[in-house]
């Protein structure tokens, strides 16, 4: 483990907003070509703790350093140098609805490169022949299915050839088989490209097929991380709980029942 | 009583909140525009012309639609008291100078709040609950110099070539009154025009529809890029923009016709 290169390193991070606190404590590391998995429940904080990964947030207290630099604490030069090292796929997969697929996947390029137009226009159809979709250049982004726009989103994270893609909920709201295929290619960039990868998800059983190591989130802080394996033979309760579904036990979806008489009444 | 002053004090420090980050926004779009081409970082040639289209080409025909209208009911509400002076064909200088200095301005600016500055708001709010601003952010993309600075620009250029448009068509439709309805001879009408318009009418009218550019298009950027709560969020936002550019066009074209007034411009 020791001569492992550390990548993203995450110590200590606090975060409220207003009234809540959203991460209170979170350290976590992760290494160069892995693929890290961060779950937890909803509103646990792990796309709280993605976005301050990409220097979307800074943290109130704690720090995070990507790639040896402190993210929360530089200038918008060098944050921009370093956002280009990085690519990220969201959620609602955040494609420019005005452009073309082309024209999405060209962006960072013809924002970042001084490349010419023509090897712009063969790297598109590259990254678009990586994610499967070659030959859907002029669509627009309101003609595409969901899994369409996911893949068009993944081959815009690549595009600019990133050390590391950051990834929220990749498979949430997809059919189990477009969830296999997002599942792929995940692996498939990180074994070709070598790319450490960062997943937020609470899809468990994409969780298993991609992890390398796996970060349980829960209340603002890292339960445990460790392995695949170690994960899934975990003791912990919290773990236990989250993987297998239960909806009793240490993590509780209910108020209290002690004063539910009184709050009826009051 | 506690709770009165409470949201008083809500209300101010709300308001000044909003002030401070339009005028940070104001600031931010200055520096992209200016310090912006030095760092070789301009914002895109083609989306500053697609918007120069759409606010200014597209709105046309509503912006002709109403200074025609204006000028036509100017003509008809002034004629009979000018008539009464026999003093008809003053029509002609009243028409204009009111048109160029005060409604050419302040109408066509409400009527771009109304469709362009409520269609940027909606525009940008969207793209903020889609993530599509924050991908901007992650790919190294400053969302000021890539959605702000081309909208902006458009609005400066295109909002004071629109109002002199709008005056022209404004003169034409007193024009049409005092020509048709009043039987002033078309020569003399025009004469007459001429003879009370200055070019300095033309250019505080020009002077101000700048101003209300600018309005327009920060207040809209503004409440776009602030959105949150999904579709709600950016009906929300949408007419908040709207109503707060109208307001600020009327405090603003009180302030410069106050300016103009005692500096006799």
């Amino acid at each position: 483990m020791a001569q492992k290169e550390v990548v993203i390193d995450i110590r200590d991070v606090y975060k409220r907003f207003g009234q809540r606190q959203i991460l209170s404590g979170s350290s976590l590391e992760m290494y160069k070509g892995e693929t890290m998995v961060i779950m937890g429940g909803s509103g646990c904080g792990k796309s709280t703790l993605l976005r301050h990964m990409i220097g979307a947030i800074k943290p109130d207290s704690g720090s995070v350093h990507v790639m040896g630099r402190d993210i929360a604490n530089m200038g918008e030069e060098e944050l921009d140098a370093v956002k280009k090292k990085f690519g990220m796929l969201f959620q609602s997969s955040a494609l420019f609805d005005s452009l073309s697929v082309k024209e999405n996947v060209a962006m960072p390029l013809r924002e970042h490169t001084k490349l010419d137009e023509n090897i712009i226009s063969i790297m598109v159809k590259m990254k678009l022949e990586l994610v499967g979709l070659r030959g859907f250049e002029n669509l627009m982004p309101a003609q595409l299915s969901g899994g369409m726009k996911k893949r068009v989103g993944l081959a815009r994270a690549i595009a600019m050839d990133p050390e590391i893609v950051f990834y929220d909920e990749p498979t949430t709201g997809l059919d189990p088989i477009m969830a296999g295929v997002i599942d792929k290619l995940i692996l498939d960039l990180s074994k070709k490209l070598s790319i450490t990868s960062v997943v937020v998800t609470h899809d468990m059983k994409s969780v298993f097929r991609i992890a390398d190591r796996i970060a349980m989130l829960h209340e603002g802080k890292v339960v445990q991380a460790g392995t695949a394996d170690e994960i899934k033979n975990s003791s912990n309760p919290i773990v236990r709980q989250f993987i297998n579904g239960d909806p009793e036990g240490p993590i509780n979806f209910f108020m209290d029942k002690d004063n539910y008489l009184e709050e009826l009444t009051k | 009583m506690a709770n009165f002053f409470e949201r008083i004090g809500s209300v101010v420090i709300r308001t000044s909140q909003q002030i401070v980050s339009v005028l940070a926004l104001f600031v931010d779009t200055i520096y992209w525009l200016v310090i912006g081409p030095f760092r070789k970082k301009t914002a895109k040639r083609q989306s500053i012309f697609e918007q120069m289209l759409f606010v200014g080409v597209r709105s046309l025909l509503i912006v002709f639609f109403v200074a025609l209208f204006t000028g036509i009911v100017i003509a008809m509400q002034t004629a009979p008291q000018l008539e009464s002076l026999g003093a008809v064909i003053y029509v002609a200088g009243l028409v204009a100078v009111s048109i160029t200095r005060e409604l050419g301005p302040v109408l066509t600016g409400l009527v771009i709040a109304g469709r362009v500055g409520a269609a940027m708001s909606a525009e940008l709010g969207t793209m903020k609950v889609t993530e599509q601003v924050e991908a901007l952010e992650s790919m190294a993309l400053n969302p000021v110099r890539f959605l702000v600075v081309p909208r902006f620009l458009a609005l400066v250029i295109m909002l004071p070539c629109l109002t002199i448009l709008a005056d022209a068509v404004g003169i034409f439709g007193g024009y049409l009154i005092g020509v048709f309805n009043l039987h002033i001879n078309p020569g003399l009408y025009m004469d007459t025009t001429f003879r009370f318009l200055t070019s300095k009418d033309i250019m505080t009218g020009v002077i101000k529809s700048f101003v209300f550019g600018g309005i327009i298009a920060l207040i809209g950027c503004h409440y776009g890029l602030n959105t949150s709560g999904g579709a709600e969020g950016v009906g929300k936002s949408t007419t908040t923009s709207i109503v707060t550019s109208f307001i600020l066009i009327i405090v603003a074209d009180c302030i410069l016709t106050a300016i103009f007034f005692f500096t006799n411009v």
